[in-house]
């Protein structure tokens, strides 16, 4: 695999290196990761409680709750949207992993005449560009009266995540051992006892992961919800969209963490499924 | 193994969804591009809307922008993530901390990152009033325009923030599943880090984050957010182009909006198939 001849001349004297020199860098980069993903968020916290903060100022003069007053109101139809956001994404979430699950594992374990056709139909969505479907999709849409409802909008969010699922979950059952199942009936159990006891356990990581993904991919979905849902199904993206255009930093900036933390809280749960050892990131590199 | 029929059942629920939705949409969205409209009374089958938009001054300037963000954003992407990648996979102290953070971009929504961005890196953002606060400028017109600006650097800024921990968490997992077998035997035999680097990670590295990057690619190539938001008016992204056209008044610009999109996918097919061939023929010499 490796061709040893690509190493003609050692040097000895670059072999012993500088240890020092590594220590430096790598502690180098981990603060540059630290610090480069906590600055953009920065600003987001100060602003959503300044009152007045004009240039030059690094801190805001004057303190004030009124973003998160009026977040919190009925008359900011944010927690309407923030409903709306959190059903369709879960099922939205809950459907690509139905769907999910059996094409992953299909594509997965087996190897079959024109996987290749069909692994290419699955990730088509996810590089031919959304704009260029969902123009078409809403001519279709107006016809079968699926504009301007929930539904309608569910059915477009699981073309860009429903790709990510199968991805992770054919990843996933690559390295999936079936002969436990056959065991597992052998001894006696059930299709579903084995599911529950045997499959659902070693598939986990893949399940978290994909769902995570699914549910991100929706949570932020504006052009799609936008355009299919016609301006009456609000959801966050589409009213933080609204915000940001008309350019009240406070209100936009406090909408921007409700925004997150859902997304936060998740991540605390699957954190180690993403960067463990189940390999559930994996699947992205086969296809 | 599963047999052919079980496969079939496996498989179709999810092809299913994938086709009606994408090759659905993608079919009429493209009969629109030519003119073919019912509903508004055009029964046309021509390239007019093609050669209008091919014509009109404001498209090649567009095309060029949206290729230079697209291919600078992925690269940068690319090398931030495989260097955290390296980093990362060491033991150090605080490292469950610095993981989570590491991922934490992967569930920011898009427009929380540009709204981040704009308040950081806008010449009244926190930057220039730090950079005022040390003395380096003393009037915020000073302070180099990094959003709204002829290269797109803003919208390049939310990509890379974005997208580094989705490529380098596959970087991870392909690190992690190789182990440090080659890396250790590469070191016995005296490449130093550089080189072990250079002829054994990287070959390896490669070949796994190549998918993912496709997929940024396309992703930043098409998508509409964050250069509508960050982005200058002209030129703007194909994008945008596209999105405003679609929104016209005039509903003659209709084909023309398909058309765009149609476009922009077949320049993402042409340049996701070109940069296949090219890291394909240079993993080959590198092997």
């Amino acid at each position: 695999m490796i061709d040893l001849r690509r190493f003609p001349s050692w040097d000895r004297r670059e072999v012993k290196g500088c240890p020092a020199c590594f220590r430096v860098i790598h502690v180098a980069v981990i603060v540059a990761i630290v610090v480069g993903v906590l600055l953009p968020v920065i600003p987001l916290l100060v602003w959503s409680f300044s009152h007045s903060w004009f240039f030059p100022e690094i801190l805001p003069m004057e303190l004030s709750g009124r973003a998160w007053t009026y977040i919190g109101s009925p008359l900011s139809k944010v927690a309407n949207a923030l409903i709306n956001s959190l059903i369709i994404g879960a099922v939205v979430t809950a459907s690509a992993a139905v769907l999910g699950i059996p094409a992953g594992r299909a594509l997965g374990l087996n190897r079959f005449r024109g996987k290749t056709l069909v692994e290419f139909l699955i990730l088509a969505p996810i590089i031919v560009p959304g704009l260029a479907v969902i123009m078409g999709i809403h001519v279709l849409f107006i016809r079968l009266g699926l504009v301007d409802t929930l539904f309608g909008v569910v059915l477009v969010h699981l073309l860009p995540s429903l790709p990510y699922m199968i991805m992770v979950m054919s990843g996933v059952f690559a390295n999936y051992n079936v002969e436990f199942e056959q065991q597992a009936y052998s001894l006696g159990a059930g299709r579903i006892r084995t599911f529950v006891h045997v499959t659902l356990p070693a598939i986990l990581p893949g399940i978290v992961t994909g769902s995570l993904f699914v549910f991100l991919i929706s949570w932020s979905q504006y052009i799609l919800t936008v355009l299919i849902g016609g301006g009456r199904v609000i959801t966050l993206p589409v009213l933080l969209f609204a915000f940001a255009a008309a350019g009240d930093n406070a209100v936009t900036t406090a909408l921007c963490i409700v925004f997150l933390a859902p997304a936060i809280l998740i991540l605390l749960f699957t954190s180690r499924y993403l960067s463990g050892e189940s390999g559930a990131m994996g699947g992205f590199g086969r296809l | 193994m599963n047999t052919g029929l079980s496969l079939i059942f496996m498989l179709a629920p999810a092809l299913v969804v994938i086709l009606v939705l994408f090759a659905g949409g993608l079919a009429l969205g493209f009969s629109q591009s030519l003119g073919y409209m019912p509903i508004i009374g055009a029964y046309g089958f021509n390239l007019d809307a093609y050669l209008q938009l091919i014509k009109s001054p404001g498209f090649v300037p567009s095309l060029l922008l949206t290729i230079f963000i697209s291919v600078l954003a992925t690269l940068l992407a690319v090398v931030l993530a495989v260097a955290t990648a390296l980093t990362l996979r060491k033991r150090f102290v605080g490292k469950k901390i610095v993981s989570f953070l590491y991922q934490f971009p992967l569930t920011v929504p898009h427009l929380v990152v540009a709204v981040g961005v704009l308040l950081l890196v806008s010449q009244s953002g926190l930057m220039a009033r730090a950079a005022f606060q040390v003395g380096l400028i003393s009037d915020p017109a000073q302070f180099p325009i990094l959003v709204f600006d002829d290269l797109g650097i803003g919208v390049i800024l939310v990509y890379v923030w974005k997208e580094v921990p989705f490529i380098g968490l596959i970087a991870l997992a392909v690190l992690q599943s190789m182990g440090n077998d080659y890396e250790e035997q590469a070191r016995t035999l005296g490449a130093n880090s550089w080189q072990t680097f250079r002829h054994v990670l990287l070959p390896l590295i490669i070949p796994g984050i190549l998918p993912g990057s496709i997929i940024i690619f396309a992703y930043v190539f098409s998508s509409f957010e964050v250069p509508f938001l960050l982005g200058k008016s002209y030129p703007a992204m194909l994008s945008v182009l596209s999105y405003r056209l679609y929104t016209d008044v005039d509903l003659d610009a209709r084909p023309q909006a398909m058309a765009m999109s149609i476009l922009i996918a077949v320049f993402v097919l042409i340049l996701v198939l070109f940069y296949r061939r090219l890291s394909q023929r240079i993993l080959r010499r590198s092997g």
